[in-house]
């Protein structure tokens, strides 16, 4: 391995030199002052770049060429060039000049102002580069140190002259293998310096090569899908879909988990653990889960500021191991959803909040509410855009989702995006109101169903059995009825003979007995017949006796009651004393209570049926 | 005015009343179902919303393809990711009830827009189905004793310990629903033998369908109720009715049983259904004498008898002959091994030990009926006498219900779950009469003790405060119709003593007031007991998932989920198509959460795969690497709970890996690895032990832990401490050593030949201590 990729080193070196002898200058241009600075203390290489451009021509020029080598060109994940006085991001695009060897890549800035003689301007480059750190070696057991390769040029390779110039690497605070020595290099604790370098000619290049150890994460998402769903009853739900894997060294042989854990000096350095994600503040019901349920190891920490997540996968990742898992969480909506000019937007970042996660694929999917129209999105660099309708909680019509798509994807492109659409309040009372009304016709149609008469066939013998005794219960509830009255008759008697103690008008209480007599008489005829239809019927058989058995007794209530009328009326008209007249009707009355007592008991029991 | 008027809020009063009485119990029933789903949530709150278990991953799985795929590639599965290289056609040997269920209800809410994953759906089916089951036990209980009886049943059953055991939210297994549809199949059945209805037959044939579709213990009903028919017949309780409730059951059942693959012809070939023929033909026998009986004179009769007897015998002589000839002949000898070790508890632990090493195939012990019954144990007598008073065909039928699984579930533990269901409706019919006749009488001697104090008054006030009462009472009857109910009777007994003499006589059973109250009392208290238990037993014993185990140690909760640690590091690090072999035990939620082909999964359909397992595992190093090789596996799992004292781990079970092993392979030989009888895994422990692939996967560097060796659940020192592995290497182990999986070492190349062999294997041991630097394979 490590003779291949020396050899790739030496082709680029020849490419190079064949490049710088065959390549004219460029333009007039001269950076002046060149100072670059590399970070590698993650798993990605993030070059800081300030760049001091004079024009000593004559020709006033307005595009400036910013080159790499092709090597880190194809791994160049983000790119921004800014320039200080004034403040300005500036427009960078891929470019393809004539006379550039194919071993170079090449951008071009668009200079806020076009440079006439003598002007000067500073560019401040940030270039972040993944994969450029190479294992090396590229498989080693558990018990190694994970060790990375960086290749570099100790010379800004620019198709500008460049006057002066210095590279300072930013290593990680851990073990250095080796560093390429050129002339003027140092090592400052883990800073590595190469410069300064006065006035070298365009396409200079000095291939370098840093071999160190990295303890960082090399935590690879293969795919990450963010689904942001704007629900405007006030929340956005992100849920996250990681496919992570290390993208270090390759573990090879055992793993052992007893090295792993033991105490006090644990093998397996390579590995990494956690992953911290740095979720907005506010964020709530946060769940971290994957195909098979919840992972319990997570902890959180929040404040105003921001919300920490700290998640373990189920098992430590070394090189090589992939794992999967999901996370979701909640936001209030006041933070992300504004409105301007008649439209709504949601502002919400757009990368991963993991800290350090470099991202192959990333997968935006903003999720707005259904019925949202006019729907446009910025973003602060290019993306794949394209639309979705995802159906989701009874929707009917789907909501719209926007589907952003970007590979590559570092922190540095976590930046906000804006989705702006239109969205009248109305449809959210679309979906409550369409479950109240299916309940309502649920309701409706069980009525109706209770109460409608469905049977196909009216002949059936269960429908006419059930017809009958649907008479029969009609004509016992008369029946009932009727008793009822003969008994509120009795009452009534029994309320004239009261009257009859208090002012002794026998008179009127003969009258309200004939009255009374004829009343029950009419009853006893209306009985006659409900009766009769009872004796008839087949389905009424078992009840019929019991009817009868209370007609009986009510007749019997009625000449016991009757008897004691006239007993007591004539015992006034005899004008006999209180005691005489209660000694007579004493046996009588038992009996009326008794009888009285085993009609409501009869009654009772109709009524059960 | 009063003559006229009050009639009228009379009659409205009584259909006040039913309206009331039945939107009450409408009420109580939603109240049950609420109850019996929420009962079985703390499985969701306690651990989270998962899938729990070993069976329950497999129908998770089918139930994922099936809606993934869709009914037709369903009934097609051929499944080649299990019982490797056999595979396993699962579309025509799962019982697909349960399945078709879930599937259903996600796609019905799928097509609503309601997103809910299967897996939702999946664990929440259990508690949803207990819902119904409530309910169907109120139906059922309300055919036989009425709506209180009915009421008290399916509270009871709601939160039965026993049924809960088996659905509670995860619990995704053939049970859940299986439950639910032989309540509402025996439901039907006392229905149509209540009404006579052909409509309730039909619907009871479809119950009963479904119930062939959810569990094999389909067999049950199928045997129950000819038992049922055949003792109505006996008892001389025959009826056009039960020839209703019988006969379409028998054949619309039967049709409709062998449409589902996994019965087919069963239906009609196997032993478990031959009783319901034979009653078949019996009922149809005894139908013929009734009818000739109807239309002969008696004298015509007796000679008929002698006719029909005669030529019945002759029929059923041959009947009986062609079914014999059919038990003979039928491909599985009549009876299938679970059936046979019903009927003789201990033909399994004889003949089949792969039925006798699943513990809850084991017959139960006494601590596990008051565990899963509670005080329905002893309501159930009670229950019992209430059914003969008066016995009818449907209260015949439950104590036939109760006697018939109490038998079963003494045989295996199991079947506890069937004892449950019959558990409750006896206690609840118990309950309710005991309720009936305590209130009863209180409200009697209530009554009389009021009545007493009213005798004192005048005599003569008596009649009036009665009318007047009566007026009064109606009036609030609309208003409040229990209270005023209770207020006439307190009011008109005292009216005068003969009819309470006459109400006495009524009620056959009147206790004094005191007795009534405190027997009341105990009730509720038992009733409260019973709720206590049932509420920690879901809420403790039978919530937790066993895919995640929890400790509660000094400094709070601690969470062992190595097991889906493990499988997460299988499903993403290994190729899709490796082999992992395990233990039977873990092939379900091998298949189903680290989708890898497995060898021998918990369908334990061939013993012989099982078998090969088993003596893989029993046997030293490199014989076991010849045979895992001989099968492709390339990964091989074991369950270890030495470290953290987890108990039922590999080790303990590994006796039945030998004895099923040396059930096929007869080199392998219990004795080799018991010293004196004892199974030991000490220093005592037999040279062939300490050898065995088992024991060197599980104790593989265990030593170097603590320095001694000592395995937290067999409270030991292991025997061999220091050893080295040849054939296989350690590729994971969970955070808690409780899964280690470990790699089959490719074959080494044979350069040297076999002529070298001996050499070979002297240097295999310095090899394998040097592989770590050097492995020109890996």
């Amino acid at each position: 391995m490590k003779q291949s990729s020396v050899v790739v080193v030496d082709l680029l070196l020849l490419l190079l030199t064949i490049a710088v002898i065959a390549t004219p200058a460029f333009s007039d241009l001269v950076l002046s002052k060149v100072e670059r600075r590399i970070d590698v203390t993650s798993q990605f290489a993030r070059v800081t770049k300030s760049l001091k451009v004079v024009n000593p021509g004559s020709e006033s020029i307005s595009e400036f060429m910013l080159t790499f080598p092709k090597f880190l060109g194809n791994n160049l994940a983000y790119l921004s060039v800014k320039t200080k006085r004034p403040l300005a991001n500036l427009s960078v695009k891929k470019a393809d000049p004539k006379g550039i060897p194919d071993s170079i890549s090449v951008y071009s800035v668009a200079l806020p102002k076009t440079l006439s003689k003598g002007d000067s301007l500073t560019l401040e480059v940030v270039a972040t580069f993944t994969n450029v750190l190479q294992p090396f070696p590229e498989k080693i057991t558990q018990g190694e140190i994970h060790l990375v390769m960086l290749q570099e040029s100790a010379q800004y390779l620019s198709p500008y002259t460049v006057e002066s110039q210095s590279l300072s690497i930013k290593l990680p605070n851990a073990r250095i293998e080796s560093y390429s020595k050129l002339e003027n290099t140092k090592l400052q604790g883990s800073e590595l310096k190469y410069g300064p370098y006065k006035n070298l000619p365009p396409f200079s290049y000095s291939p370098i090569v840093v071999h160190f150890e990295s303890k960082a994460a090399f935590a690879v998402a293969e795919k990450l899908v963010r689904e942001i769903e704007v629900s405007h009853w006030g929340n956005v739900q992100v849920t996250e879909h990681y496919n992570v894997v290390h993208r270090g060294a390759q573990l090879k042989g055992e793993f052992s988990r007893l090295d792993f854990q033991a105490r006090p000096n644990p093998r397996g350095a390579s590995a990494f653990r956690h992953l911290l994600a740095r979720l907005p503040p506010r964020a709530h019901s946060i769940y971290y889960r994957d195909d098979i349920g919840n992972i319990s190891t997570s902890e959180m920490q929040s404040d105003s500021k921001k919300t920490e997540l700290l998640i373990e996968p189920r098992f430590p990742l070394f090189g090589g191991w992939k794992t999967f898992f999901t996370i979701g969480y909640g936001l209030p909506l006041s933070d992300f959803l504004f409105a301007s000019e008649g439209k709504r937007f949601v502002n919400i970042s757009f990368g991963s909040p993991m800290i350090d996660l470099v991202t192959e694929k990333l997968i935006v999917q903003v999720v707005l509410p259904e019925g949202s129209k006019d729907i446009s999105v910025t973003t602060p660099f290019a993306v794949k855009q394209s639309r979705e309708i995802k159906y989701s909680h009874l929707d009917i019509a789907g909501r719209p989702v926007v589907v952003l798509e970007k590979d590559n994807v570092v922190p540095d492109h976590n930046q906000h995006i804006q989705v702006y659409y239109k969205f009248s309040n109305i449809n959210l009372l679309s979906e409550p109101l369409m479950l109240i009304s299916g309940f309502f016709v649920l309701f409706i149609t069980c009525i109706i169903y209770t109460r409608a008469d469905f049977s196909i066939s009216k002949s059936s013998p269960t429908y006419l059995a059930k017809l009958q005794w649907d008479e029969v219960l009609a004509t016992l509830q008369e029946v009932q009825s009727i008793i009822q009255k003969c008994l509120a008759a009795h009452d009534k008697l029994e309320a004239s003979l009261r009257d009859l103690s208090r002012t002794g008008d026998f008179q009127t209480c003969k009258a309200a007995r004939k009255s009374t007599d004829s009343l029950l008489k009419d009853l006893s005829k209306e009985l006659k017949p409900l009766l009769g239809f009872l004796q008839s019927s087949p389905s009424a058989s078992h009840i019929s006796p019991k009817v009868e058995e209370l007609v009986v007794k009510e007749k019997e209530l009625q000449e016991k009651l009757m008897a004691k009328h006239t007993t007591v009326v004539e015992g006034y008209e005899k004008k006999s004393s209180g005691r005489d007249i209660e000694n007579r009707i004493a046996s009588q009355q038992q009996k009326i209570i008794a009888l009285r007592q085993e009609i409501e008991d009869l009654l009772e029991f109709i009524d059960e049926i | 005015m009063a003559a006229l008027e009050s009639p009228q809020p009379a009659a409205t009063a009584t259909a006040m009343r039913h309206a009331f009485g039945n939107v009450l119990s409408v009420l109580i029933l939603v109240l049950i179902g609420v109850l019996a789903f929420s009962i079985r949530l703390f499985s969701v709150i306690k651990y989270e919303s998962v899938i729990h278990e070993f069976d329950p991953y497999f129908n998770y799985r089918v139930t994922q393809f099936l809606s993934k795929n869709g009914i037709y590639e369903f009934w097609n599965w051929f499944d080649d990711r299990t019982w490797y290289p056999l595979g396993r056609v699962i579309g025509g040997t799962v019982y697909p009830g349960l399945t078709l269920t879930a599937g259903t209800i996600w796609w019905f809410l799928n097509s609503l827009n309601i997103p809910l994953s299967v897996e939702t759906v999946c664990v929440f089916t259990a508690p949803v189905f207990s819902a119904f089951a409530s309910w169907a036990t109120y139906l059922l209980t309300q055919e036989v004793k009425g709506s209180g009886a009915g009421l008290a049943a399916a509270v009871l059953l709601a939160m039965v310990p026993s049924y809960i055991s088996r659905s509670v939210a995860g619990s995704y297994d053939n049970e859940a629903v299986a439950i639910f549809a032989l309540i509402f199949t025996f439901y039907l059945y006392i229905k149509t033998l209540n009404t006579g209805s052909l409509f309730y037959a039909t619907l009871n044939a479809l119950a009963y369908f479904y119930m062939v579709c959810s569990w094999g213990g389909y067999t049950f009903i199928i045997n129950l109720i000819p038992m049922h028919v055949l003792l109505c017949i006996v008892t001389g309780r025959y009826s056009p009715r039960l020839y209703i409730a019988y006969a379409p059951l028998v054949v619309l059942g039967t049709l409709l049983a062998a449409l589902v693959p996994v019965v087919g012809f069963n239906a009609v070939l196997t032993s478990e259904h031959f009783a319901s023929f034979l009653v078949f033909i019996i009922i149809h026998v005894v139908a013929l004498v009734y009818y000739i009986k109807g239309i002969l004179t008696p004298k015509m009769f007796k000679v008929a008898v002698t006719l029909v007897v005669s030529i019945g015998m002759v029929v059923c002589f041959i009947v009986v002959a062609i079914l014999v000839a059919l038990v003979a002949s039928s491909p599985t000898g009549g009876w299938s091994g679970r059936s046979l070790s019903l009927l003789d508890p201990t033909y399994a632990s004889k003949y089949i030990p792969i039925i006798a090493s699943v513990s809850e195939h084991q017959p139960p012990t006494w601590p596990s009926y008051f565990m899963d019954i509670n005080v329905l144990a002893f309501l159930v007598p009670a229950g019992i006498i209430a059914c003969f008073s008066p016995l009818s065909d449907s209260s015949s039928f439950v104590v036939l219900y109760i006697v018939m699984s109490v038998y079963f579930s003494g045989v295996m533990v199991r079947l506890m779950l069937v004892l449950a269901p019959a558990a409750c409706i006896m206690s609840g019919i118990a309950l309710s009469q005991a309720f009936d006749v305590f209130t009863g009488s209180i409200k009697y001697q209530l009554g009389r003790s009021s009545n007493s104090t009213d005798d004192a008054e005048d005599t003569n006030n008596a009649p009036k405060d009665d009318a007047s009462a009566g007026k009064t009472d109606k009036g609030e009857e609309i208003v409040k119709e229990r209270s005023s109910k209770k207020g006439k009777k307190k009011e008109r007994e005292p009216a005068d003593k003969p009819s309470v003499k006459s109400k006495a006589k009524k009620k056959a059973l009147v206790l004094p007031l005191e007795t009534s109250i405190v027997a009341l009392l105990l009730l509720i208290m038992l009733g409260a007991f019973y709720v206590i238990h049932c509420v920690w037993a879901a809420a403790e014993a039978y919530s937790a998932p066993s895919i995640v185990l929890t400790s509660q140690s000094r400094d709070g909760l601690h969470v062992f989920d190595d097991f889906r640690e493990s499988y997460a590091w299988l499903s993403h690090n290994t190729d899709v198509d490796d082999k992992v072999a395990s233990w039977w035990d873990y092939g379900y939620q091998t298949t189903a959460m680290a989708n890898r082909t497995v060898i021998v999964d918990n369908n334990t359909w061939n013993n012989t795969h099982i078998a090969t397992v088993g003596t893989a595992m029993s046997s030293p190093e490199k014989a076991a690497w010849e045979i895992f090789n001989s099968l492709d596996v390339k990964y091989v799992l074991v369950v270890f709970g030495g470290l953290i004292g987890y108990p039922s781990d590999d080790i303990n079970k590994f006796l039945w890996m030998v004895r099923i092993g040396g059930g096929v392979f007869p080199h392998i030989k219990e004795a080799d690895y018991l010293r004196d009888g004892q199974y030991r895994i000490n220093s005592e422990a037999t040279p062939t032990m300490l050898n065995c692939l088992m024991y060197k996967l599980s104790y593989y560097r265990f030593v170097e832990t603590d320095g001694k060796g000592y395995d937290r659940v067999r409270r030991t020192e292991i025997g061999k401490k220091h050893f080295k592995l040849t054939h296989f290497e350690e590729v994971f182990t969970s955070h808690h050593w409780m899964v280690r999986i470990y790699k089959l070492k490719p074959a080494r190349n044979r350069i040297r030949g076999r002529a070298k062999k001996l050499k070979s294997k002297t240097t295999s041991a310095g090899w394998s201590s040097k592989s770590e630097k050097k492995n020109p394979w890996v």
